[in-house]
């Protein structure tokens, strides 16, 4: 009953969806605001009905209700309670609910808490919302429906994938998710924007909280990810230039950019026209992320090509949002006005830097992405582009980018003075400089180009601080006047601050972890000692444990550094009944920002078992850095500035009027 | 300056970036994409030994053998033709006889396709892409290979 009830309430969400995306329009027409007002109530009625529609997958998944499709093939009766919840979005049909989920919330909260909007452009938000979730909901509806039944229900399930039976699916999908979907506001105010034809400064200062609020969630979802991929395949990497991940790293690039641009345009009323272009290419790349991972397009050509339904739909939903939106800018984009002079060395001329910079990396690995998809079409030819492709385009476009970083909060808008700024960040260079020649002592006729990375990390990390620090005439003046002066610096400041501060953090994980990170790979007997990266690690034994849905053999290592035993690290191997597959976990040891990491092969007949171990230095800054960056993100985002006095909306101009 | 001319500066140093881009786009084209090949493939086109390509296939059951020092044989077939291959170190999990597997790496002089990347992906109904098409091009494609997981992201691998 549930079930056929959540089934109900999604399409009841549909056609809410459906009443939605049109009535504002005719509102906004026929300048009603009653019209204007609907979506303001089915917003919210909207995320009710999706939710009970989630609330009611989850039930069916914690009930182990088998005759369920979906619970059948993607969970167990014996499988903990947290991974029955998980394991709703750890398949394709719940993910995509999920994802319907989120965009529902973020609608609802515009309707809600969107209050120092214009009702006219609120009304316009929502029905493009609108438009995306009615083509989600069909697609659910028509092509990934979760609630269908069986008609003899089997006693038990098939089972999570075990590699998915971790608590990273907890917490990874969803960040993403809210990150992802997140940009669809910015999309749906762009569109809004040119369908009004107006667009100014107070839209810019609309906007971003909510790129903002996508942006941070997609900045930790996108660590986490790594951080999971990093322990739970056993293999010590955390980034792989895999297509999914350059599915979510595409948005984050374009929506960085967006961030920044908003800036310019919320201050100085510039660079209007590629704000609203950047908002629509932001969520063009999550539409396109979400094809690339959903359509099957790229797990295999085969399955896309038996079962195109999916794959087919998706792509119908890309091409007209990205198609109809692309048309749409092209046709009123010359209508919005011009925006304000600055010169090239400035603040905004940063921005543009920046900007640039951002798109341009976005656009390689785009290339990069869908290069041996298009070649596979045209040639037949089949290629793998993978991380060399991607450290020879990518990373070259972001030293640049890196070195700018701190010049641009120091350049004042309109005219900066670029020497005024190199100046004040002296102190940030000659750190750096030091830094440098002090790993390059240390490494000596080691890696050339490493010493010079952290070089610049550490230029970036000052760099942002010397900022701070220059607000707040810290050394300067006395303390305590230092201190006040810090407390009222507005949020916003420390916010670019600490984010930029992020970025340097990991740079500087990466670049250690590249560099310096050591492997040992061998069978070991009990007894045995191996040494990695300076540490001894002595094989004590092997112990069994059943749980509920596997076996487990822990294998034991006591650790020693110089004599001394700092721990034990207990790496497992899991075996999963039901699906007969098993897992690798492996075992972390901090050691301050460095981790010692060991995880286990297959076992040999003379009893022996294969171990991997690594010792990574600095490898905690590299989601560290992202944690902070975020943090930067929801300190700007706690600005008082972007919640209250919302400025006034530019008169509407005559192109509004010939317009309608 | 004028309007016009903070254009140009604009527009100048946009198409320098995006030159930039583009040279180093096709310059990372020429030397670090990788072929993919089936065993059939690679007796076809006399691949020439030291050049790096992805092999794919399915792993013939009862070829894995191991020896000393995590040193491990096994043999990639498509059906039609066969290569050996040698790896040292430890298989990803998914690693299977009679399932499918990339490896990527270099053709010694004898023959043997020396590995240094054994690539498999996170379900284990999962067939990597290549593998399935080859294979079905050969006509041993079985149906049950391909039904989707739902892998959040990353393969599986092992890498030395």
């Amino acid at each position: 009953m549930i079930v056929e009830a959540g089934h109900f309430a999604l399409i009841l969400a549909l056609a809410l969806a459906l009443i939605q995306s049109i009535v504002p329009l005719v509102g906004a027409r026929r300048h009603e605001p009653a019209l204007l007002r609907v979506p303001l109530s089915t917003a919210p009625a909207q995320f009710v009905f999706t939710l009970a529609a989630f609330g009611a997958l989850v039930s069916a998944h914690v009930t182990s209700d088998f005759s369920v499709i979906n619970v059948y093939e993607n969970s167990h009766s014996l499988k903990p309670l947290i991974y029955k919840v998980t394991g709703v979005w750890g398949n394709h049909e719940g993910s995509m609910l999920l994802w319907v989920l989120i965009l529902a919330l973020f609608g609802a909260l515009v309707a809600l808490f969107g209050g120092n909007l214009p009702l006219r452009l609120r009304g316009l938000v929502l029905a493009v919302q609108a438009w995306i979730a009615s083509a989600f909901y069909l697609f659910i509806l028509m092509t990934s429906n979760p609630f269908l039944r069986f008609a003899r229900p089997p006693l038990e399930g098939r089972d999570l994938n075990p590699v998915l039976q971790d608590i990273g699916l907890a917490i990874h999908p969803p960040m993403l998710y809210l990150g992802y979907v997140g940009f669809s506001i910015s999309f749906s105010f762009a569109v809004a924007a040119l369908i009004d034809g107006r667009i100014d400064a107070a839209w810019a200062r609309w906007v971003r909280p909510w790129t903002l609020l996508a942006w941070l969630f997609l900045t930790t979802g996108i660590a986490m990810g790594s951080y999971w991929a990093y322990y739970e395949l056993g293999w010590g990497g955390w980034w792989f230039w895999d297509p999914v991940e350059n599915a979510s790293l595409m948005p984050w690039l374009a929506g960085t950019a967006l961030l920044h641009s908003a800036v310019v345009m919320e201050k100085r009323n510039a660079l209007k026209i590629w704000t609203v272009l950047l908002a629509i290419l932001t969520f063009s790349l999550s539409l396109l992320g979400t094809f690339l991972v959903r359509s099957g397009v790229l797990t295999s050509v085969h399955a896309f090509a038996t079962d195109p339904t999916r794959g087919v739909f998706i792509l119908a939903i890309l091409a007209t949002f990205i198609g109809g939106s692309l048309t749409l800018f092209a046709w009123r984009a010359s209508s919005l006005s011009q925006g304000g002079l600055f010169a090239p060395i400035s603040r905004e001329g940063a921005l543009v830097l920046n900007n640039l910079f951002l798109t341009t990396a976005c656009a390689t690995v785009l290339v990069g992405t869908l290069y041996p998809l298009v070649l596979e079409v045209i040639t037949k030819d089949k290629i793998s582009v993978g991380a060399p492709f991607f450290n020879l385009t990518f990373a070259p476009l972001f030293v640049p980018l890196l070195v700018a970083v701190p010049f641009g909060p120091l350049l004042a808008w309109k005219r900066g003075d670029l020497l005024g700024a190199a100046q004040r960040l002296i102190v940030a260079g000659v750190v750096a400089l030091i830094t440098l020649a002090v790993v390059m002592a240390w490494t000596w006729g080691g890696a050339f180009l490493a010493p010079l990375a952290i070089g610049l990390a550490v230029f970036v990390i000052v760099g942002a601080l010397s900022e701070l620090a220059e607000r707040t005439a810290l050394f300067r003046a006395s303390f305590t006047i230092s201190l006040r002066r810090a407390l009222g610096l507005p949020r916003s400041t420390w916010g670019t601050a600490l984010a930029h501060a992020g970025l340097g953090l990991t740079l500087m994980g990466i670049v250690c972890e590249t560099t310096w990170n050591s492997e040992t790979i061998r069978a070991m007997q009990v007894g045995e000692t191996a040494m990695v990266g300076g540490y001894e690690a002595t094989l004590t034994g092997f112990t069994q444990r059943q749980a509920a849905n596997f076996r487990e053999t822990i294998s034991s290592f006591k650790i020693r550094l110089d004599d001394d035993e700092i721990g034990t690290m207990t790496p497992s191997k899991r075996t999963f009944t039901t699906r007969g597959s098993s897992t690798t976990e492996a075992a972390l040891m901090n050691r301050g920002f460095s981790q010692i990491y060991i995880s286990l092969g297959d076992r040999n007949s003379d009893g022996s078992i294969a171990v991997r171990m690594y010792y990574k230095p600095l490898v905690l800054l590299i989601w560290l850095g992202a944690v902070v960056m975020a943090l930067g993100g929801a300190l700007s985002l706690s600005d008082r500035r972007l919640r209250v006095g919302a400025p006034q909306p530019a008169k509407a101009g005559r192109s509004l009027q010939a317009a309608e | 300056m004028t309007r016009k001319q903070r254009r140009l500066v604009l527009i100048g140093s946009a198409l320098a970036v995006l030159a930039i881009a583009v040279g180093l786009v096709l310059n990372a084209m020429r030397d670090s994409i990788v072929f993919f090949s089936t065993p059939s493939e690679v007796a076809e086109k006399h691949v020439a030994a030291g050049k790096r390509f992805r092999l794919g296939g399915m792993v013939l059951p009862g070829s894995v053998t191991r020896g000393d020092n995590l040193q491990i044989g096994f043999v990639v077939t498509d059906g039609n033709a066969k290569i050996p291959v040698s790896y040292r170190g430890a298989l990803p999990d998914l690693f299977r006889e009679g399932q499918g597997v990339v490896t990527e790496g270099k053709l010694d002089v004898g023959g043997t396709f020396v590995a240094d990347t054994v690539l498999a992906k996170h379900d284990e109904t999962y067939m990597p892409k290549d593998v399935a098409d080859a294979l079905k091009k050969q006509g041993h494609w079985k149906d049950e290979y391909v039904k989707g997981g739902a892998a959040p992201t990353g393969a599986q691998g092992a890498s030395r």
